[in-house]
């Protein structure tokens, strides 16, 4: 397209009183050549927002360049369809962190038009990505229990297309199982009403059930997913758009436990799950003899919340256990029954539950570590009772039952990151050092995703692909796949079925995004997505191997093969290429590398450092504005470039500023680590990575790598903002002027 | 039948729970309106500090969601909006909403001038009283939208006009009224949230007769910077730093008198706001008084995390009484120490009460008929066929499951209206 530059420079809000407004339309329709160029005192109001409108349609204007409030305000009023705009942020970040009438302000303000026409200048409207092949709306469920069932019926009533695969020869899983629940109103066990949901998914026209199969291979990404499917020795092929691994859990192997809980010692200490598949058509009955029981006891947390076996607490353990003492309860109300629990942890109307077993007598102690002595055929336990203080010792007991906690099907199998490892080592050393410490990826046999960056979807702690983003628990580290249920992590029914009902919708807006060639979470709609320059690319698998989502494969000569529906457009893929062959239609390392040289740097005697910050435009960005929206004032040597995620931080850049003259470079992105708040996962610390590196070169350059700084920044971090910012122009002005100024 | 209007979403409750159902189904292509009570969204979280167990701005992931109502067009939002009345049935409702005035229309550009001319100063409700703001004022440094409020009694007073006229976009109405508008809906998400259980219900206790008894939600606006105490936790009645903190877990809740559920989340709450005290003030004594810790899934990490604290204690024990000590400035708990099995005392310098959630529609019930549970809770994710209960609504939860259950309750309302 055309462009037909317009520029609208808005005096309200002080920015007026701060500034000499006619100096900067002098500045960008003189140097900048910018054709129009119009002043408002009031630019967001009606008649400030018609003006805007005038010029497009009467001078076609299309790319402008609005100099107002914040892009994060306001961004109603200025959005003009089908025109590139660029919002300068002369309010907050200037007149309210500057003070008013001062040469340095009036400086900023010039430098963030310069920027601007220089962004400007190298973006172009996006292009929606349509891949070649047709796109599909069908949702793929993989489990058929009750978080897969659910799925499946929910996304059908919504009018998709399910596909739905179970290894199993039928569909229940665990809850197959189970006789009576304890879920909502939990005022008592009920049925089982799981029969009824299997029975809505065999009748319902929309879902095609494939049970005793498995995924044998998923090609592709979201809309174009192949995914064979291998049932009776023969593959079927079904195309996919989005997918929900609801593949659920296994019962912690009871052989793993502490001896002392006696599992294997009398066949009359079982565990919960094997209590409920014997006891699921008939009485509780002893083990040992199928005689009625009078005595039985629950250990709670049996291998649970221990470091040594399973550390996490599995949610429903004591949920199960009341429902299983209230059924002996019910069949002998004369039984005793005991609990004998760590921590009761019956959240929510649970507690109403909990209530009813102390009613029907059941009898809860608490106590740390209780021992299973079997001796003969006889089975005791011995409990430190914390309420009585003493040691209690139940004798005679026909039954104990240990609750044991769920293992999500996602923890078995080999890591691939330790094979991975070995192969490399062969591989250049210099790369391994650039790595960020690998993905959990087992080889579970679930997805067999054919990605590069390895089979499965990546796990966090524990082997639960579950979500690190407390906003957001659906996300995980591949597009378009969303775990539900006790794969994503340990829950009862009440939330399995939220759970499942949940993951498809997010299935099914990642198939309409995807359909209309826009990036999902959290760049939801973006149009843009990466384009790669092939001919200039070294084969250097940066891109595939930083991509923190594993959205590119490569050919056997390690070519990138993008897959851009599987792309979050967070464009670490274009921090991470030392080629710079990775840009957007709007984003690119040539754009940012513009405006990084359109800021004017003055000469070293005029004693005014330019210090170029890339921020998070997330958290950091926001949290600037914060500062001006306080009025808080900082050093006015600093120019501010809002980064889609800091991972996208090419090292060209510093090189750009370094030689330019600017005296510094401050890079804030958010929180990495355990507790990483980026939501491109690994694009905060990927740059902090990147830039470690490039302290050797500076001092090669006789530059002090002290020029350079990373700091993570939070969103609400504003208050020590000025500080930080302050406390950084001090220390460049201790090292002194770049030596390349004026070069 | 169908038309655009009948196949929109109304999502009633701007909190997390509700904003999340509304974005998720408008990034999915269908029309929502999301109708909330206060001059702002985000709801109770926006009050929250850090989340737990990251210890995490809630205000990050707040700007990702307010970030993609601004950039999709389907999402329509009312502010200071309370629903009247519904009529009509499943793909077919006619709702009545009641806008409240904030006296303050589209013009404002949150330059400020206003808060700057008004003398008039009021409770902040958003610190939970514990501080006063200007009677024209933005409701916190991050409100979407950014735009100000007046409260009624200043344009009831005679500053009213001098305010007014310091705006220089003309953005004050002083004449705006309540009124009434109505939509046409497919179908409605109700998620109308939570409020902290009234403290002052909990006589042995002490609230509001010891300014330092204070509650878990006060603790977060106190460790807050915008809070009222810039982030300080200090002691409410001499603004002194706390040497001694004691947490009173299920202070109401699991309680047949008071709230008799578990809220499930102020456990995990009162150990995030232990470590906020432990990084404030490196030598104070934190005792947590509980009846169960519950910990669940991994969060078991963060309570092995903060039992591994030196300085913070856990007590298994419900709290009988607080007093003020023979000074008067220092507070005495009495517990019984199950574990112990001895009557303690503990003297502490603030008290914080981890009170329970009750459900708003304990309160403020829905204007058709659906059923409640015994507590006030919406009894039934489908309440009615077309009107789905999201959040807090149903089940008092934490962040993760809000979003999840606000996220299946889209999906629902879109079965609702799916014309295929």
């Amino acid at each position: 397209m055309e462009k037909k530059l317009a520029a609208y420079i808005c005096s309200g809000c002080g920015i007026g009183d701060a500034l000499n407004i006619e100096e900067l339309v002098a500045l960008t329709t003189g140097d900048l050549k910018v054709p129009v160029c119009r002043t408002h005192a009031n630019l967001c109001s009606q008649e400030g927002a018609a003006l805007i409108k005038q010029d497009i349609e009467k001078e076609g204007a299309n790319a402008l360049i609005i100099a107002a409030c914040s892009p994060r305000v306001m961004y109603d009023v200025f959005n003009f369809e089908n025109c590139i705009v660029d919002r300068v942020n002369l309010r907050e970040q200037v007149a309210w962190s500057q003070p008013a009438g001062d040469e340095n302000t009036q400086m900023m303000a010039a430098d963030y038009l310069r920027m601007s026409a220089a962004k400007v200048g190298a973006m172009d409207l996006p292009v929606p990505y349509k891949p070649e092949k047709e796109m599909s709306k069908t949702i793929l469920v993989v489990g058929g229990g009750l978080a897969g069932m659910t799925s499946a019926v929910e996304a059908s009533k919504a009018g998709y297309q399910v596909v739905l695969v179970e290894k199993e020869p039928e569909l229940g899983g665990f809850q197959k199982k189970v006789g009576q629940i304890a879920t909502f109103p939990y005022k008592d066990v009920v049925e089982n009403p799981l029969n009824d949901l299997i029975k809505e998914v065999t009748s319902s026209p929309k879902i095609k059930v494939y049970t005793g199969a498995k995924v044998e291979k998923t090609v592709g990404g979201p809309g174009v997913f192949e995914v064979s499917i291998k049932q009776n020795g023969t593959t079927a092929q079904e195309n996919i758009g989005a997918i929900v691994l609801a593949a659920g859990w296994q019962p912690y192997d009871p052989t793993k436990l502490d001896k002392k809980l006696g599992f294997g010692a009398s066949p009359n200490v079982i565990t919960n799950t094997m209590f409920e598949e014997r006891y699921l058509k008939g009485k509780v009955s002893r083990p040992s003899d199928g005689q009625g029981v009078s005595k039985a006891a629950f250990l709670q947390c049996a291998g649970s919340r221990d470091p040594q076996y399973l550390p996490y607490c599995s949610t429903v353990c004591c949920n199960t256990s009341l429902k299983q003492a209230l059924k002996i309860k019910a069949e002998n109300p004369e039984a005793d029954v005991y609990v004998i629990f760590k921590e009761m942890r019956t959240p929510g109307q649970a507690e109403d539950l909990y209530r009813k077993a102390q009613e029907e007598g059941v009898i809860f102690i608490r106590c740390q570590s209780p021992e299973v002595k079997v001796e003969g055929g006889k089975v005791a336990v011995e409990a430190l009772d914390e309420l009585l203080g003493e040691t209690v010792s139940l004798d005679g007991l026909d039954l104990v039952v240990l609750a044991t906690g769920m293992v999500p099907v996602t923890a078995f199998g080999p890591d691939i990151s330790k094979e991975v490892k070995q192969e490399e080592k062969t591989e250049d050393k210099k790369e391994e050092e650039l790595l960020v410490p690998p993905d959990i990826i087992r080889r579970s046999e679930i997805l067999n995703l054919e990605y590069r960056q390895g089979p499965e979807v990546p796990a966090l702690k524990y082997d639960f692909p579950d979500s690190h983003f407390i906003c957001f628990p659906y996300e995980t580290r591949r597009t378009g796949i969303y775990a539900a249920g006790c794969s994503h992590r340990p829950m009862g029914i009440g939330s399995t079925k939220e759970d499942g009902a949940g993951a498809a919708m997010k299935a099914i807006q990642c198939i309409e995004l995807t359909w209309r060639g826009a990036a999902v979470h959290p760049r939801a709609g973006d149009l843009t997505f990466p384009e790669f320059a092939m001919q200039r690319c070294t084969q250097c698998k940066r891109c595939t191997v930083e991509c923190p989502f594993g959205a590119i494969n490569e050919d056997e000569k390690a070519n990138p093969l993008p897959q851009p529906t599987r792309c979050r457009r967070c464009g670490v893929c274009m921090g991470a290429c030392p080629e710079r062959i990775i840009s957007f239609k709007n984003y690119s390392v040539g754009m940012i590398g513009n405006m990084i040289k359109a800021i004017e740097v003055p000469a070293e005697e005029d004693e005014k450092p330019r210090i170029v910050v890339l921020a998070c435009e997330n958290d950091a960005y926001p949290a600037l504005d914060m500062a001006g929206l306080r009025r808080m004032n900082y050093a006015p040597w600093y120019r501010v470039i809002p980064l889609r995620c800091l991972g996208s931080m090419n090292l060209v850049w510093i090189a750009d500023s370094l030689s330019k003259g600017i005296d510094g470079i401050l890079l804030l992105g958010c929180k990495h680590g355990d507790d990483y708040q980026c939501h491109f996962i690994k694009g905060s610390e990927l740059s902090s990575i990147r830039l470690s590196k490039v302290s050797e070169t500076l001092n090669r350059l006789a530059l002090e790598s002290d020029r350079v700084r990373f700091e993570m920044v939070s969103i609400i971090d504003y208050e020590k903002l000025p500080a930080l910012l302050n406390e950084f122009a001090e220390k460049l002005q201790e090292i002194g002027p770049n030596p390349f100024k004026g070069w | 039948m169908a038309n655009t209007e009948t196949q929109s979403i109304l999502v009633v409750g701007g909190g997390i729970s509700g904003i999340t159902a509304a974005i998720e189904a408008a990034e999915a292509g269908y029309d929502t309106c999301v109708v909330e009570r206060n001059p702002y969204l985000g709801g109770r979280v926006a009050q929250l500090h850090n989340y737990f167990p990251k210890l995490c701005p809630p205000l990050c992931g707040l700007e990702i969601n307010f970030r993609r109502i601004k950039n999709n067009s389907r999402i329509r939002f009312l502010t200071l909006a309370e629903v009247e009345a519904i009529s009509g049935s499943e793909g077919n409702f006619d709702v009545a909403i009641r806008l409240n005035p904030r006296y303050v229309n589209e013009k404002c550009t949150a330059c400020g001038k206003c808060a700057e001319a008004c003398s008039m100063e009021v409770e902040d409700a958003f610190n939970y009283g514990m501080s006063r703001r200007k009677a024209a004022y933005l409701p916190h440094d991050m409100a979407f939208p950014m735009r100000y409020v007046l409260d009624p009694a200043l344009v009831k007073s005679g500053e009213a006009q001098k305010v007014k006229e310091a705006c220089p976009y003309g953005a004050i109405d002083l004449d705006m009224a309540p009124k009434t508008v109505n939509l046409k809906v497919g179908s409605i998400v109700w998620a109308s949230g939570w409020k902290p259980y009234d403290a002052k219900k909990l006589e042995t206790y002490g609230f509001g007769q010891f300014p330092d008894v204070i509650t878990n939600v006060m603790m977060e606006r106190l460790a807050a910077w915008t809070g009222p105490t810039q982030g300080k936790i200090v002691r409410p009645s001499d603004g002194q730093p706390p040497q001694s903190v004691a947490f009173v877990q299920c202070a109401g809740s699991r309680d047949q008198n008071h709230l008799p559920f578990c809220s499930g989340i102020c456990c995990l709450a009162s150990m995030k706001e232990a470590t906020y005290v432990r990084e404030q003030y490196p030598e104070a004594k934190i005792y947590i008084f509980y009846i169960d810790i519950r910990a669940t899934d991994r969060l078991e990490d963060f309570y092995v995390k903060v039992k591994s604290d030196p300085n913070i204690h856990f007590f298994k024990g419900k709290v009988a009484k607080i007093t003020a000590d023979g000074t008067g400035k220092k507070l005495v708990l009495r517990a019984e120490d199950t574990t112990a099995e001895s009557l303690q005392e503990v003297t502490v310098d603030l008290v914080v009460l981890a009170t329970g959630m009750q459900p708003n529609t304990s309160e403020v019930k829905l204007p058709v008929q659906v059923p409640y549970d015994d507590y006030g809770f919406i009894a039934e994710q489908a309440a009615k066929p077309g009107i789905y209960a999201a959040g807090c609504t149903r089940t008092p939860t934490g962040v993760v499951e809000a979003v999840q259950d606000g996220t299946a309750a889209a999906l629902k309302a879109i079965q609702s209206i799916a014309r295929r």
